[in-house]
């Protein structure tokens, strides 16, 4: 981007020109044009995530409570206090506890049903697109479509007892303690695995073709290369997923509100996310809710630190 | 430019077809049986929920049993879509999604060319710290700032109810600026550098010669972003309290949740409803299938 006036006639005004523009790019770079771009993204990050962010934190920290809009009311500094009420709630613990059982399910599950799937999908020849369409379909079809088919399925007289027949667990799938998480981590892996599949499909591009011919010339057979050489090779794909999981995980929300009911029973399903929007939204205590939801987040980040140390490997 | 990347891309599906192919015929027949066989009973397990809610829907009277999953089609009716669109109104829910899906999808395109264009062709100072927040952004939950983005949209803002107040929070991608970004990194250099020669403004060389070369790009990202505001439940829940203004999957929700229980066909209604709701996203994807592929969602999500 050379800006040379051409009616700049002295030599004298246009290295004052000259001298201006490089102090110009030595503050702003090569094209100051960039920052003015970015700018509506960055104000839009600062009101929708910087700012409530902190003000999430800050919340969680004081004594804060809903009040009529314009009123000026003093909310005092707690401290800790929040977080002690979540800490000795029984119905948190549960919640976080209903969770893990979510991710011990989702989890192993989605890792090694997408990765089989993307494996033979890979490598079929005849009706890859209705194959490949058929397994994202879910995916892109929103929960609540998807949760009414499920309450079907699996309500008391539904298809899934009938199929079962003397087999069918009482009480019934959605309304049993024991139950009811499990049914919502297999909805959720069969709704998002269609995404995951697509990633794997992705990552298996980019495995090497000589290591399947080594491996075939070194006599290995199809299991045998599938985990010495499929498995290792979309190291970095599996990370993501876990990532991924795990953070679906953290999020939910739609499905035992909708599919068991509110989280019952007895908040046997009860999801953290569910229990921010009863206790801050339902019972107005936005502290509180603000204070699981600090929590969650430090536990998320600390899973997926974890999972990154043990899996290894960086995303890229 | 997008012409080549599409015939880039058909001649890479050719030749990956030509490559199975080939490994078929070296691997057994049962290694195709058994991959097959797999493949098959997945697509079964993806698929079958979804003709069972057409096929419920269309019934007057729920048969749960294994033969009502194949009804006669003298029991076959409409009546559960007139029966639900009488208590929620599925012309008003399609509109309100409709509204609150195309603000999304406008500003994460605006937004996001912007973004994506200055992170990736412009050089400017602080382009490196910009881009680790696009990429900070993406793992910061929602549910974190589901409280305190009540709390500012709906009581300080008083946008509850209201269209802006939906689309807010959901007004920038990430993921979006990741895909933009990672099209315009493959473009060839010259050509920006060749407009500018020409005299072209920055702005005019991002809506002239960068913008027709993304184009599948921009397709890419508006498939992508339908899928959040359209299938989204939880914030349009939240802020949405006046039955005229919910989206489709709120309205559906608090049919299912509240007044489902009164009615004589419960299930048959909710289907229709779920149809309804389900098959605009499915039509869009199976049309549009050619451009969602894996390689756009792995930019997306890793930048």
């Amino acid at each position: 981007m050379v800006t040379v006036s051409p009616e700049a006639s002295t030599t004298g005004r246009r290295d004052a020109q000259d001298a201006r523009s490089s102090r110009r790019r030595r503050l702003l770079g090569q094209n100051p044009l960039g920052l003015l771009l970015s700018t509506p993204y960055l104000i839009f990050i600062g009101v929708v995530f910087a700012y409530p962010m902190i003000f999430a934190v800050w919340m969680s920290l004081h004594d804060y409570f809903f009040s009529a809009p314009g009123a000026d009311v003093e909310r005092e500094f707690v401290g800790l206090d929040n977080f002690v009420a979540v800490a000795t709630d029984p119905a948190v613990w549960r919640s976080f506890l209903n969770v893990g059982v979510f991710l011990v399910i989702n989890v192993p599950l989605t890792v090694v049903l997408s990765m089989l799937l993307a494996a033979a999908l890979n490598k079929a020849v005849h009706a890859r697109v209705f194959l490949r369409v058929s397994f994202y379909v879910p995916y892109v079809s929103a929960s609540v479509a998807l949760v009414a088919i499920w309450l079907f399925l699996f309500s008391g007289p539904g298809l899934v007892n009938q199929i079962l027949g003397p087999l069918a667990p009482s009480p019934s799938w959605l309304i049993n303690p024991f139950l009811a998480m499990p049914v919502i981590a297999l909805f959720v892996t069969w709704k998002g695995m269609g995404f995951y599949i697509l990633l794997y499909l992705a990552a298996l591009q980019n495995v090497p073709k000589e290591l399947y011919e080594s491996a075939s010339t070194d006599g290995a057979g199809a299991v045998r290369t599938f985990f010495s050489v499929t498995v290792p090779g979309v190291r970095p794909a599996t990370l993501l997923v876990l990532l991924l999981a795990t953070i679906t995980g953290a999020n939910l929300f739609t499905e035992p509100y909708l599919l068991t009911n509110g989280g019952g029973p007895n908040g046997a399903s009860t999801s953290p996310v569910l229990l921010m929007y009863q206790k801050g939204l339902e019972q107005g205590n936005p502290d509180v809710a603000a204070a699981i939801g600090v929590i969650l987040v430090i536990l998320v980040l600390t899973i997926a630190l974890i999972q990154r140390r043990l899996v290894g490997g960086d995303e890229s | 430019m997008s012409t080549s990347t599409r015939a880039d891309a058909r001649a890479q599906a050719r030749a990956e077809k030509a490559a199975a192919r080939t490994e078929v015929s070296h691997g057994s027949r049962w290694g195709a049986i058994l991959r097959y066989t797999i493949l098959g009973i997945g697509a079964l397990v993806f698929l079958f929920p979804f003709y069972y809610m057409v096929i419920g829907s269309l019934q007057l009277k729920p048969d749960t049993s294994l033969a009502g999953a194949f009804p006669n089609p003298a029991n076959i009716t409409l009546q559960n879509y007139v029966e639900i669109n009488e208590r929620i109104g599925l012309l008003q829910g399609l509109v309100n999604s409709g509204i609150f899906t195309m603000g999304v999808i406008l500003c994460t395109l605006l937004f996001g060319v912007l973004a994506g264009y200055a992170l990736s062709v412009l050089h400017w100072r602080g382009r490196g710290v910009a881009f680790a927040i696009v990429l900070l952004v993406q793992i910061v939950p929602f549910q974190l700032l589901m409280i305190p983005l009540y709390v500012l949209i709906a009581r300080d803002y008083g946008l509850s109810d209201s269209y802006l107040g939906m689309i807010l929070p959901f007004a920038i991608n990430s993921a979006a600026v990741l895909i933009f970004r990672q099209y315009f990194l493959q473009v060839p250099r010259a050509l920006f550098d060749a407009a500018r020669i020409d005299g072209a403004s920055e702005l005019r060389v991002l809506w002239s010669v960068a913008l027709p070369l993304v184009r599948p790009a921009l397709l890419t990202v508006i498939l992508l972003t339908f899928i959040g505001p359209w299938n989204e439940f939880l914030w349009p829940f939240l802020i949405t309290k006046e039955a005229s203004m919910q989206p489709l999957a709120v309205s559906l929700a608090n049919y299912i949740s509240t007044v489902a229980a009164s009615a004589a066909n419960p299930y048959g209604a909710i289907l229709a409803g779920a149809v309804v709701l389900a098959i605009p996203a499915v039509v869009l994807f199976i049309v549009f299938q050619r451009q969602f592929n894996s390689s756009d969602i792995g930019s997306g999500v890793k930048g």
